[in-house]
Parts: C-alpha cells; sequence; structure tokens
C-alpha cells in the first residue's frame, strides 16, 4: 500500500476506516444494550446474579438475539456459504443465485426498454411530450406495492417463479436508464450534428455513429443506479412470491420465524451482491471508455 | 359499454392530435393536452381489451370496476392512508430529513468526517436498505412507528449525500465577499451557504418522497395492524381482489404525486432565483 494514502491530507481512508471502526463498536454497544433484557430475565428466573462480563459475553453470543454482533453475522455468512452444499436450501449461495438471476433479467429487460424509450423520446416529439409525463408519474407511484399483484396476476396466467419478479425489477431499472439515456442522447452538439448532415447521414447514422457514442459515458452512469434498483425490485418481488427462494425470501422467513441471524446474514449478502455487480459495470466501463478515448 | 375498435380509433386520433400539437410552439396550455390524452386512450383502449378479449377480473380488473370500488369503499381507503402515508411515510420523512440535515451540518463543519461520509453515504445510498423493515419491524413493533423507522433510514443517505454536496457549491469570492463583511460562522451558513445548496438539497428530498412511500407500504408486508395500505395490498391480493388492490394503488399514486408535487411546489418558493425555476416562468 502507498505510504500517501495515510499522509495524504486529501485522502479519504483514514476517514473512512475511523467511521467504520467507529460504527462497529457503536454496533458491539447496542448489542449489550438490546440483548441485555433477555439475559436479565433468564438470570432472574434463574435467580443467580450477572456480573458484567458474563452480560456482555452473553449478550453477544445468544442464538436469536435481537441485534447480533458483526463477527456472529459473519460467522453465520461463512456457515451458510463454506459450510453448505450450493444446492442446499440453507446455502446462501443458492439463495444469492436465485437473487442474481432475477436481478440480471430484469436489469437486461429494463435497460432495453429504457434505451428504446429514449430513442422513441428524442427522435419524437409527440413521444416526447406525451409519454415523458407519464414516465415521469409512474415513478412517484410506489410501484413496489405493485409487486404481489404482478405476481398474482401473471401466476394465474401460467408465468411462475423468475418472470413475475424480473418484471418487477425491470419497472424499477428502467427509469433511471431513460432520463440519462435522453440526457445521453440529447448531448451532441448542434454543430456536430449539422456536421452529419453535410455528409447527408441517414437518421440512422446519425443514431449509430454520433448520438449513440457520444452517450455511452450516460448510459454506464445510469447502468449503475438501474442495476442497484433491479436488485431492490429483485428482493421486493420474492417476498410475497413464497416458496421461490432468494435473499428476500430468506430475509421474510427470517422475520416470520424470529431468526435475525438470517435476516443480517441476507441484508449483507444482497449489499455484497449490490456492491459487487455495481463494481463489475465500473470495470467494463473504464474499459469502454478508455478504449473508445473519451476518458482517461 | 366501450368498443374495441372505437378505442383503437380513439387513440390513433389522439395520436395524430399530438403530433400536430407537438409540431405547433411552445405553450402552457397546449402542453398539457398529450399527457392527458395519452392517459385518457391508455384507460379506454385498457376498458376496451378487457371487454373484447374477456380477461378475468383475476389478472386485470377494468378501469371503471377499479374507480367503483375507489368510491365505494372510501373509508377504508382513508384509514389506510392515513396509516401508512400519514404516520408512516410522512413522519419518517421529516425525522430522516432532519437527522440527515444535522448530521451533513456537523459534517460540514468537520472536514474529515465529511471526507469518510460522503463516500460511505453514496456505497450505501446504493444498497438494498429496504432490507432492513423486517430488522425494524422487530424491534419496534407492527405499529406506525417502525415503518417510520424505515422509512427515516431510507431517506437519510440521499439527503445527507445531497446536502453535503450542496453545501460546497458556494462559489470562492462569494464566501470572501462575507469574510469581508467579517461575517460569523453562522452568518455565513445561514446567508450564503445553505441558501446556494438550496437545489441540491430539494433534489434529495424529492428522490425521496417516493422512497418514503415505497419505504412504509413494504415494511408493512412484514407485519402491521390490521390497517395500512401495504396490509391492505399483501392480503387483498392472494384473495384475488384485484379491484380493491389496483384502488389502494390509485391511493398510492395520488398521494406519491401530491407528495411529490408538494415539495415541487416548495423548492419553487424557496429556490425562485435559481436558473432552473426563472427560466419556466
Amino acid at each position: 500500500m502507498n505510504k500517501t494514502y495515510w499522509t495524504n491530507p486529501d485522502s479519504k481512508l483514514l476517514p473512512i476506516v475511523c467511521i467504520v471502526t467507529f460504527i462497529v463498536i457503536m454496533w458491539y454497544g447496542f448489542s449489550v444494550i438490546l440483548n441485555a433484557p433477555w439475559e436479565y430475565d433468564k438470570a432472574k428466573r434463574a435467580s443467580i446474579s450477572l456480573s458484567t462480563t458474563d452480560l456482555i459475553s452473553q449478550t453477544w453470543s445468544q442464538k436469536r438475539p435481537k441485534l447480533p454482533t458483526p463477527h456472529q453475522v459473519v460467522k453465520e455468512i461463512w456457515d451458510t456459504t463454506v459450510n453448505k452444499k450450493v444446492t442446499s436450501k440453507r446455502s446462501l449461495i443458492y439463495h444469492g443465485i436465485i437473487t442474481f438471476y432475477e436481478t440480471i433479467y430484469g436489469f437486461a429487460l429494463g435497460t432495453g426498454l429504457g434505451i428504446l424509450l429514449a430513442i422513441g423520446i428524442v427522435y419524437n416529439r409527440a413521444t416526447a411530450m406525451s409519454v415523458m409525463p407519464w414516465i415521469i408519474t409512474s415513478q412517484t407511484i410506489p410501484i413496489l406495492a405493485l409487486a404481489p399483484m404482478i405476481i398474482v396476476a401473471l401466476g394465474s396466467a401460467g408465468f411462475n417463479g423468475l418472470v413475475p419478479i424480473a418484471i418487477i425489477s425491470m419497472y424499477l431499472s428502467f427509469f433511471p436508464v431513460v432520463v440519462g439515456m435522453v440526457k445521453g442522447l440529447k448531448s451532441p452538439e448542434q454543430l456536430e450534428i449539422d456536421q452529419m448532415k453535410t455528409w447527408s447521414a441517414s437518421k440512422t447514422q446519425v443514431l449509430f455513429k454520433l448520438r449513440a457514442p457520444k452517450s455511452t459515458p450516460y448510459l454506464f452512469t445510469s447502468l449503475k443506479l438501474g442495476m442497484a434498483a433491479s436488485l431492490v425490485g429483485a428482493i421486493v418481488g420474492e417476498l410475497p412470491s413464497g416458496g421461490g427462494g432468494g435473499l428476500g425470501f430468506r430475509m421474510l422467513s427470517g422475520s416470520t420465524f424470529g431468526n435475525t441471524l438470517h435476516i443480517w446474514s441476507g441484508l449483507f449478502s444482497a449489499a455484497i451482491l449490490a456492491g459487487t455487480l455495481i463494481a463489475i459495470i465500473s470495470i467494463i466501463q473504464r474499459i469502454v471508455l478508455k478504449k473508445m478515448a473519451l476518458e482517461l | 359499454m366501450v368498443n374495441f375498435w372505437g378505442a383503437i380509433v380513439f387513440w390513433i386520433l389522439a395520436w395524430m392530435v399530438n403530433i400536430f400539437i407537438a409540431r405547433q410552439n411552445e405553450s402552457r396550455l397546449l402542453n398539457l393536452l398529450p399527457p392527458l390524452l395519452f392517459g385518457a386512450s391508455v384507460i379506454l383502449i385498457w376498458e376496451a381489451s378487457i371487454l373484447k378479449f374477456d380477461v378475468s377480473p383475476v389478472i386485470l380488473p377494468p378501469p371503471s370496476a377499479i374507480y367503483y370500488k375507489f368510491f365505494s369503499s372510501l373509508h377504508i381507503l382513508w384509514e389506510d392512508f392515513v396509516q401508512t402515508a400519514i404516520k408512516g411515510a410522512l413522519s419518517g420523512y421529516l425525522i430522516g430529513c432532519v437527522l440527515a440535515f444535522m448530521v451533513s451540518l456537523i459534517a460540514d463543519k468537520f472536514k474529515f468526517l465529511e471526507r469518510g461520509l460522503l463516500p460511505l453515504g453514496n456505497f450505501l445510498a446504493a444498497m438494498p436498505i429496504i432490507g432492513i423493515a423486517p430488522i425494524l419491524v422487530m424491534w419496534y413493533g407492527y405499529g406506525w412507528h417502525s415503518k417510520a423507522a424505515v422509512v427515516a433510514v431510507m431517506v437519510f443517505f440521499p439527503i445527507l449525500v445531497n446536502t453535503v454536496q450542496g453545501m460546497k457549491m458556494s462559489d470562492r469570492i462569494h464566501r470572501d465577499l462575507m469574510q469581508t463583511y467579517n461575517a460569523s460562522y453562522f452568518q455565513t451558513l445561514i446567508k450564503l451557504r445553505l441558501l446556494t445548496a438550496m437545489p441540491f438539497i430539494f433534489n434529495g428530498l424529492k428522490i425521496c418522497t417516493t422512497l418514503a412511500l415505497i419505504g412504509a407500504i413494504v415494511a408493512e408486508f412484514f407485519g402491521s395492524p390490521i390497517r395500512g395500505m401495504g396490509f391492505r395490498i399483501s392480503t387483498e391480493a392472494p384473495r384475488f381482489a384485484l379491484d380493491m388492490v389496483w384502488a389502494e394503488i390509485t391511493v398510492a399514486a395520488i398521494a406519491g404525486s401530491l407528495f411529490y408535487g408538494g415539495v415541487v411546489l416548495l423548492e419553487k418558493w424557496i429556490t425562485f432565483w435559481h436558473p432552473s425555476q426563472r427560466g419556466r416562468v
């Protein structure tokens, strides 16, 4: 590691490490406070008095704590990923893969729909005027409320499992793509469009040779937002579908049976999944933009 | 009775009118027409296709059925609205915004904190924070308090990131001017920096209006008293009472739009000086 990371006053590493450490310490503290009443109750029933060290060590190792400690969560994730078969329903990897597929399908559908709508909006003023206000309104509707209904409706139409959830996650992910791509496709300057005209370029040529390349930086920014949104869609879509599996299902069953470790490990896996997917897009973004000589 | 082909003809006519309007010069009244015509044709085609293709109301109820259900169960809808939108979403939104605002003021004072909080906040804003809903429902019980807590956590990071970002937006030359006036830290904060931050803060506030409603509704899927929009949706959907579900969605849409519109009005009133607001008048 480079030494300047620590000494450079503009570096972000030290502040981030400090804040994360602070959060972890607070977390341990809160898990003592929140889990203590249960331990006191237990001690009262057994009519023994608790020493402070006993209290702390016991609150940090409960089976069903109100707030599990970070090391319990890490151990739970380790147990349910490395020590379980991938095919087992108790494996987090099994649930993670299900959520991953739902997210990717929804993301692909949402990105496709978003790009098509953006092209329509940029090229046709009537579309822009009549559809754009509804696209914005569609996002003020808490669309996740539609999740149970979409699943029931598509289920009775014969679609089960992946499709309904992918549609919900599509609905969430198309919006950032539309907004970003409209901006991106409109980003060429009048001068450049005129230049294309002097070469007597057709509309499709202007789209593919000028507008599309110019919009790539915007596309990647929207893709990152869209990916985060479609993961949320996938997780929420799993809630009412029941039985199907996935990280959202895992969290719901943890909440029904009061198994807090399942909820926390599911939450962390979802965060890791989101982080990984967004990081992959960032890497692709860096490579593509470098090849196109657009950035760095 | 809506004739299917009639609806199609209406749609084509509406589209032609829209193309005609698109060729005209900008005018506020005319600009309202295309979205209205488009919405009307969608509803007409929806109604007509359900009659024409005999779609079961279990899959998709016609708009007229939703309309009747909406007006025949107003008192239930109102009760759910108060429980979810006012008690859950609005109170959580206010708590989350005030907390985020205070933290960003502290972060602004201590640059060390800001450098750590900004990347962390950006990272957490992209996370599926909705996942904390089951945890908070477990901690705070099934009442509206747990929903408000979920909403507060969800809106916290977007507001924090936007406010911290916005506080940096004042020009060097303006800050220097404040210094020549011998302005104190708080005077500079209130009279210059908070004002220049307002467009960014409002950006965060607008994003969070939808997040707040989503948070409150989804948190109810994890447990709630026997009222609330999320509760009604999750219990009526498996019973195939889809007209009721759609009525709740209509309420959610109206609540979401009003909430968003309210923040936009507030923005217009407070940041009337900003170029993006001046241009429109």
